[in-house]
């Protein structure tokens, strides 16, 4: 693959991008599509730019965790596919799936996004855990807020099956109209450091030439509830501070576009 | 008795039967199959007296002596360089044909680093398509700032023009110097991003519609449209 | 009691409807969308591109197919991501569809990576792939000498029927699932597997509905590869 690095860290120093975005624009549109796979219980597909992933939900009735036997779980799975960009080769999640995974799952879980408690049919026998897989179909960069938009997007649209409550047996053919317990509505966005200039939203081409960046999950009341620095560069309080302002800003305009789908 | 079943400039299919007979003769991207001339790739058809021949729409680049092509350094050897040509071989820069003076070989770098662009002539291809590339003359040189883009192959006659109309077009219009590889990697510095940006646009909207007519129209208006 | 009557009212030769679309992935070589009711197939192209040394042949370029259900994909509980044996045997039946067609002579020790992931699923789904995959590979620009489509065909409980779902691969009779790739100008057979029981005459009949029906896939491959090109 043949990106422009050097040209990018260049143009970020004179207040530049290479595709004549601001810093603070995101690429349009930002697309959100629901129901993009039948046999999830719930999914949704995520564009912005060239980049498009897909998160699809699927429920599972299983025995409570033993330290908390009223309540049911989560599990975030994000796995890079190879169809998705050259740059990524069949097998095993890497570092780099597993971080997008984790991040993703801390700004649900740590946010109490979702009342677990609800999620319990039995105590210490059967509760709903919640299994969320997104997929790479294209990465033309910024996968962390995609993923993070999808997810949330797939869990809202999520609607339980029936089942039968004697033997916990799941009768995945069938529908209900009821809805995950959600709570709270949590979005990242990630702020890039690229030679001194913070942005969001950047292309491959950026990504490979940041410095530093800074994911940050707030719900709709502007509480953090994930942050995650990468990349070699030092940040400041300062910078930091500046970096959350950025992402709160543009967390706000992302959930506006969801809230309109 | 022979009969032509496509239209000039129709776009076709592999396997798609162009024509039967044996009146013709198949051309690029075509074969005879006993009695018909048959497509091999997606592309659109065109004659050249009794030759039948498909022009690809899509597809890998396909090194061939004498073509000037874009790289990016990604490693220096003791005898030279070797070059990422964006396409499925790399390429090999040798010291003898990178410079009409003597480099010596622990001073590669001051004539070409890792991460830099050049643009280079291709001089050998062997059977198994390994590449040797030479910057010797005048027009081949590193690349110094500005930006590289990938186009579809394909379409770099299109991007060019006839009589380079098409480039002298765009140049002219972003104030931009413009390198067209026929690997598919254009490299753009203009005076300012916005005109850079304005000559990538103006580049892949030839990408996109070369096989439509109407080309330069569409061109110029975007051209004029977006300052 | 006869299967008359198709469980969804299609007639015996009737497929399921669909869609098809090329160029949807914008970072791969050649790429495809593909819908056969409600089997949804996604497909990218990677190629030709170097082969790794362990699979490098010098003499011609290889190709090579990654078949991968989306975990949540099935009508059951969600499909663990990784290595599964069904999976890499539908791997290598396609690649054995494909490879008929495709001709990389000129790319010496190059591989075409084909990448197939299905977000939902309702039988057929290598079938849907294949199909996808002959728009995928002629979109990249591959050298081919035909392309390839595919349908299952099969008898449910002595009827002889093309396209099958789900639910008529688990009806309770005496059912055969034949999944047959074709190539379209000489109408060989490049993939041919079976799962369940049938008499020779009803297979053969089974195989020339194949060969009938796959014509109704090649047009819409076509349509899918050539509009896009179209004068708008």
């Amino acid at each position: 693959m043949i990106r422009n690095i050097q040209t990018v860290k260049d143009l970020a120093k004179q207040g530049k991008r290479l595709d004549s975005r601001s810093f603070s624009e995101y690429r349009s549109p930002v697309t959100i599509e629901t129901s993009v796979s039948q046999t999830a219980e719930g999914s949704a597909k995520v564009q912005i730019g060239d980049t498009i992933v897909m998160a699809g939900v699927k429920l599972s009735l299983e025995k409570p965790y033993n330290d908390t036997p009223n309540e049911g779980g989560i599990m975030i799975n994000v796995e890079l596919l190879p169809l998705s960009s050259p740059d990524y080769d069949p097998g095993p999640p890497g570092i780099k799936a597993v971080e997008l995974a984790r991040v993703t799952d801390r700004s649900i879980r740590e946010a109490k996004a979702i009342d677990f408690k609800k999620l319990c049919i039995r105590k210490g026998e059967l509760a709903w855990f919640i299994s969320v897989d997104i997929l790479t179909i294209n990465d033309a960069g910024n996968l962390f807020d995609a993923i993070c938009l999808a997810s949330l997007v797939a869990l809202n649209e999520t609607r339980l099956r029936p089942f039968d409550e004697a033997t916990g047996v799941v009768d995945y053919k069938g529908t209900t109209d009821t809805k995950l317990p959600i709570l709270k509505q949590p979005l990242s966005v990630t702020v890039y450091k690229i030679n001194g200039a913070l942005m969001v939203d950047p292309s491959r081409d950026e990504e490979e030439a940041f410095d530093s960046r800074l994911t940050v999950a707030a719900d709709e009341d502007g509480i953090i509830s994930a942050l995650q620095k990468g990349g070699s560069a030092p940040l400041s309080v300062n910078e930091v501070s500046e970096m959350v302002d950025l992402a709160l800003t543009k967390i706000g305009e992302l959930r506006v576009i969801m809230e309109k789908k | 008795m022979s009969n032509i079943h496509v239209e000039a400039r129709q776009v076709v299919v592999p396997g798609q039967i162009l024509a039967t007979g044996m009146d013709h003769l198949p051309g690029d991207n075509t074969f005879r199959r006993e009695e018909e001339i048959v497509a091999k790739r997606l592309g659109t058809v065109g004659t050249d007296g009794r030759v039948i021949k498909v022009t690809p729409l899509n597809g890998p680049y396909f090194p061939r002596v004498g073509d000037k092509i874009i790289g990016k350094v990604y490693d220096i050897l003791m005898s030279g360089w070797r070059i990422n040509t964006g396409s499925v071989y790399p390429a090999m820069l040798p010291v003898r044909d990178a410079s009409n003076k003597f480099v010596k070989s622990e001073n590669l770098r001051n004539l070409l680093d890792i991460g830099d662009f050049c643009v280079v002539k291709i001089t050998k291809v062997s059977s198994q398509n390994m590449v040797d590339v030479g910057m010797r003359d005048p027009e081949l040189h590193r690349l110094e700032g500005g930006r590289v883009i990938k186009i579809n192959c394909n379409k770099v006659p299109r991007v060019i023009g006839k009589m380079g109309s098409m480039i002298g077009l765009i140049k002219k219009q972003t104030n931009a110097d413009i390198t067209v590889g026929q690997n598919g990697l254009v490299w753009i510095r203009a005076d300012t991003p916005e005109n850079e940006y304005r000559a990538e646009n103006a580049i892949k909207i030839v990408n996109e519609h070369a096989h439509q007519s109407g080309l330069t129209e569409k061109v110029e208006a975007y051209l004029n449209g977006v300052q | 009691m006869a299967y008359n009557k198709r469980l969804d009212g299609r007639k015996t030769k009737e497929l399921r409807e669909m869609e098809a679309r090329s160029g949807v992935i914008p970072n791969a070589d050649g790429s495809a969308y593909f819908r056969v009711g409600n089997t949804v197939v996604y497909v990218a192209v990677y190629g030709p591109r170097p082969a790794p040394r362990f699979l490098a042949n010098p003499t011609k370029g290889i190709l090579r197919f990654h078949y991968n259900m989306m975990p949540f994909s099935g009508y059951g509980s969600r499909i663990r991501p990784g290595h599964k044996r069904r999976s890499q045997e539908i791997g290598k039946v396609m690649t054995g569809a494909l490879e008929p067609v495709v001709d990389l002579s000129k790319y010496p020790n190059t591989i075409v990576d084909v990448f197939v992931e299905l977000p939902q699923t309702d039988a057929g789904t290598r079938c849907a792939a294949i199909s996808a995959s002959s728009i995928a590979l002629a979109d990249a620009g591959i050298p081919m000498t035909d392309m390839v489509a595919s349908v299952a065909v099969g008898q449910v409980d002595g009827t002889v029927v093309a396209d099958l779902t789900y639910n008529e691969e688990a009806y309770d009779a005496i059912v055969s699932d034949i999944p047959v790739a074709v190539i379209h100008g000489s109408k060989e057979i490049s993939l041919l597997q079976m799962d369940g029981e049938i008499k020779k005459e009803d297979l053969i009949t089974a195989l020339d509905m194949a060969v009938e029906v796959t014509e109704e896939i090649h047009c819409l491959q076509v349509e899918a590869l050539t509009k896009r090109f179209m004068v708008q």
